[in-house]
């Protein structure tokens, strides 16, 4: 594999692009130079799609053009995220799967999946990369947060295939970190990573053993909150705010996204504040003119979010628990934006008796993480780094009477198998059903559905006589792999996989030829739209130039030669033929030459003569 | 059809992907560096580069490392995939925790699960409002951890009784099914305790 392979940070509220120079992590920055990229996408009215910053003045001036913090909707169903979208601006389209379908997003003129709407992010991590190196990129390394179950990480696999990236493998949040950690550090001992993002809470109890030159990360135990994160902190500022301009000036903005989502930008501003400062002030302008003011001191916003941080506790506990630790852990880790919250490195002390390490950035430590493990699969770099992850819940299968058989327990060390034996009732039955879950609880309706496996083919025999074997397999990814056998005849049984919340094989497959198009018609949009860009500022050069003392001093004839080139290429501009449209301002350009000769003006020289045309001010 | 996950007919023995022979008593820390060992060779990671073949072969064997040192690494587990493996337990019927949930209740403890399974019924219903129902079952619970240690300790013995057998070249099938009898009262009497301990500290 001579390409490199990129590590991602597919973050809720930002993501990242890491890769390894030799035994350096280097984070790859955007076009505009920096290392963050919001994950929010938008759809301009163009028809263009724009991921990150630029998406940002969207989701404030036309909320229904963009979608932010989708990772809360992957691999969920519409049933699942019925009271999350609440909160959202975001439209759900009514399916004809009904409740259990697939969650589709309305975004501006289009309807899209969330693994679709990653993929836009995915794409753009996969463009920087490219500019980055010069090179294409095919192959990555994706985090997901330790807790994501079966369908969310398939959610996420698709999503990179979508993107055009053959995901190599599906690392979780906080082992990625520790990584990052231990490359930095190379420490023995235990240590706990505490990851509370923007959606999603983690914690992990790991071990690093270091022995012959090598480090070996082996996770102990796993726990979390998949719906617990910094966007719920802002949730509370939001409402208080809505609250108290209903209260307080009479209007009632709830349901307003522009108003929401401008509020949203100042409340996430004092909160950034509230870390450093006492206090921090809500300032906002309303639709009616009116202005809204709040100061908030520290103490108010640690009571406010309280109980949001003590929902961490007892995910840590249980994970301190099953790592069946004797004492204190050695180190911890903190990864995401809201670690930089004073209350939660308070509380994270309190709850593991340690200060915790705040050497690292939390913001790019899990894509470094990430670019360590990519290392590690490209065979070039961190081989003497192995990575030992488990799986977070526990694997089983519905038996009789709606009881969970389990047959993977939660915290075993992948890959991790089972194989269990099933059998026939009737005689000549074909087919087996087979419902697997994930969950800890007893009851299947408990516990969260994965799919429903169809084991086909089966040799016809009498009723009980066929013996078939299922394996199990959770492979190093935490994604199940499933096969069977039928032991008497030693015959394989088909297996159609019909997974609960996701897309299916030949859904991903129709948004990869999508995409494509979609990367044809993207970049051909990108043509036209750069070409309309260029030809609209010659236009403007070549006004300004009228007004120009030298205009009046040229031949009537070569006025009317430079209106006449104007006007053929005012008229291309609303084409969609660039390449017409580059020929239009190339002969405006030629045309004129002698006018911006005679003009003083050198900045205008220069955009006449089609030298730098985005460096005319 | 070779690949990583055709389930297979036999059982792994995993004692012989340790190299170790079948005994109950084993030295743990060593057993983990041996995991380690082995980890580093065989798992996917070091394969990310190599034939399909040979990528499912890695996630074979590697899941069958890690279902092996579980397994081995954990006292009770260690025992009764012995049984498994010497045909004296059945394998079919599962209970939480990998424990195989006991059917009967142990002859000698008939009178006090009755007089347990009373005081239950009176706290599941009454709540524990009246203190004497609180004070047995709390006293009960006493009861119940002591014979656990108990069990804990002749299953001990018991190991080491099975492994002086094997070294001295007999079959020792006496021992398993003292071993499986000892199992079958341990995990009732924890399961019995699981029960006091919910009644006696409702989960939040």
């Amino acid at each position: 594999m001579a390409e490199r392979v990129i590590g991602i940070d597919l973050g809720t509220t930002n993501s990242l692009v890491a890769y390894m120079e030799g035994q350096t992590p280097v984070v790859i920055p955007g076009e505009d130079g920096l290392n963050l990229v919001p994950s929010i996408v938008a759809l301009t009215p163009a028809g263009d799609v724009v991921v990150g910053n630029p998406a940002r003045k969207w989701l404030i001036e036309a909320p229904e053009r963009a979608i932010y913090s989708v990772k809360r909707l992957m691999g969920r169903s519409q049933a699942d995220v019925r009271d999350e979208i609440e909160r959202f601006h975001f439209r759900v389209v009514e399916e004809s799967g009904g409740e259990a379908g697939i969650v589709r997003l309305r975004l501006g003129e289009r309807i899209l999946t969330p693994p679709e709407i990653s993929a836009y992010i995915l794409r753009q991590l996969k463009r920087n990369a490219e500019r980055y190196f010069g090179a294409p990129v095919r192959h990555a390394v994706i985090t997901v947060p330790a807790y994501f179950n079966d369908a969310q990480r398939q959610a996420t696999v698709d999503a990179g295939r979508i993107a055009g990236l053959e995901v190599l493998r599906i690392v979780n949040e906080p082992t990625a970190a520790a990584l990052a950690y231990g490359l930095d550090k190379k420490r023995q001992g235990t240590f706990a990573v505490y990851d509370l993002g923007g959606g999603t809470f983690d914690v992990s109890i790991l071990r690093l053993e270091d022995s012959e030159g090598e480090s070996l990360f082996h996770v102990q135990a796993t726990n979390g909150d998949t719906h617990l994160g910094g966007d719920d902190i802002d949730n509370l500022l939001l409402t208080i705010a809505l609250d108290d301009i209903r209260g307080d000036l009479g209007a009632d903005y709830f349901r307003s996204a522009t108003v929401v989502q401008g509020l949203r930008a100042q409340v996430i501003a004092a909160k950034i504040a509230l870390s450093t400062a006492s206090s921090a002030r809500l300032e906002f302008v309303l639709p009616n003119g009116k202005k809204y003011r709040r100061e908030i001191t520290r103490t108010q916003f640690e009571e406010l979010i309280s109980p949001t941080l003590d929902r961490t506790v007892p995910p840590c506990r249980a994970a301190l628990a099953d790592a069946k630790l004797t004492g204190t852990v050695d180190e911890v880790v903190l990864v995401g934006g809201s670690t930089r919250i004073p209350r939660v490195q308070q509380l994270v002390q309190e709850l593991f008796g340690r200060q915790p390490h705040c050497g690292l950035n939390p913001d790019e430590v899990v894509a470094v993480g990430a670019a360590v493990q990519a290392g590690i699969l490209s065979g070039g770099g961190s081989q003497d780094m192995l990575l030992l992850d488990v799986t977070p819940l526990s694997l089983g299968i519905e038996t009789m009477g709606g009881v969970v058989a389990r047959i993977i327990h939660r915290n075993s060390t992948i890959p991790a198998s089972a194989t269990e034996h099933f059998t026939t009732w009737v005689e000549g039955q074909t087919n087996v059903a087979i419902h697997v879950l994930q969950g800890e609880r007893e009851l299947a309706k408990d516990c969260r559905s994965l799919a429903r496996f169809d084991l086909r083919e089966i040799p016809p025999m009498a009723a009980g006589l066929p013996r078939i074997a299922v394996k199990f397999l959770i492979d190093a990814n935490g994604i199940l792999n499933v096969s069977a056998i039928e032991e008497r005849t030693g015959q394989a049984a088909a297996i159609q996989v019909k997974p609960t919340y996701g897309l299916n094989d030949d859904q991903v497959e129709q948004m990869i030829l999508d995409s494509f198009d979609n990367a044809e018609e993207d970049l051909r949009q990108r043509q036209v739209v750069e070409a309309r860009n260029e030809a609209q500022l010659i236009l403007d050069a070549v006004e300004r130039a009228r007004r120009d003392p030298a205009f009046a001093t040229i031949a009537p004839a070569e006025q009317a030669r430079i209106a006449e080139l104007e006007a053929e290429l005012r008229s291309q501009m609303a084409s969609e033929d660039y390449g017409l449209m580059r020929t239009k301002i190339e002969a405006l350009n030629d045309g004129t030459r002698h006018l911006a000769e005679l003009m003083m003006n050198s900045a205008l020289k220069a955009a006449l003569q089609g030298r730098n045309v985005q460096e005319v001010g | 059809m070779p690949d990583a996950v055709s389930p297979t007919a036999a059982m792994a023995d995993y004692f012989a992907v340790f190299g170790l022979p079948r005994r109950l008593l084993l030295d743990v820390p060593g057993l983990e560096r041996e995991f380690y060992r082995q980890s580093r060779r065989l798992h996917p990671d070091r394969f990310a580069r190599a034939a399909r073949l040979d990528q499912d072969a890695a996630l074979r064997q590697m899941s069958q490392l890690n279902d092996a040192f579980r397994v081995l690494a954990d006292p009770i587990a260690r025992i009764v995939y012995l049984l498994d493996l010497g045909g004296v337990r059945r394998r079919d019927e599962r209970g939480d925790a990998g424990v195989e949930r006991a059917p009967q209740v142990p002859a000698e403890l008939l009178e006090e699960v009755f007089e347990l399974n009373m005081a239950l019924d009176e706290a599941r219903s009454g709540g524990l409002t009246d203190p004497g129902t609180r004070r047995q079952l709390v006293q009960a619970q006493a009861d119940f951890q002591e014979k656990l240690e108990v069990v804990d300790a002749a299953l001990l013995e018991r190991a080491a009784a099975w492994d002086r057998a094997q070294d001295a070249g007999e079959t020792g099938g006496d021992i398993l099914q003292q071993l499986s009898s000892l199992l079958d009262r341990r995990s009732y009497l924890r399961n019995l305790l699981r029960d006091v301990a919910v009644v006696l500290v409702p989960a939040p």
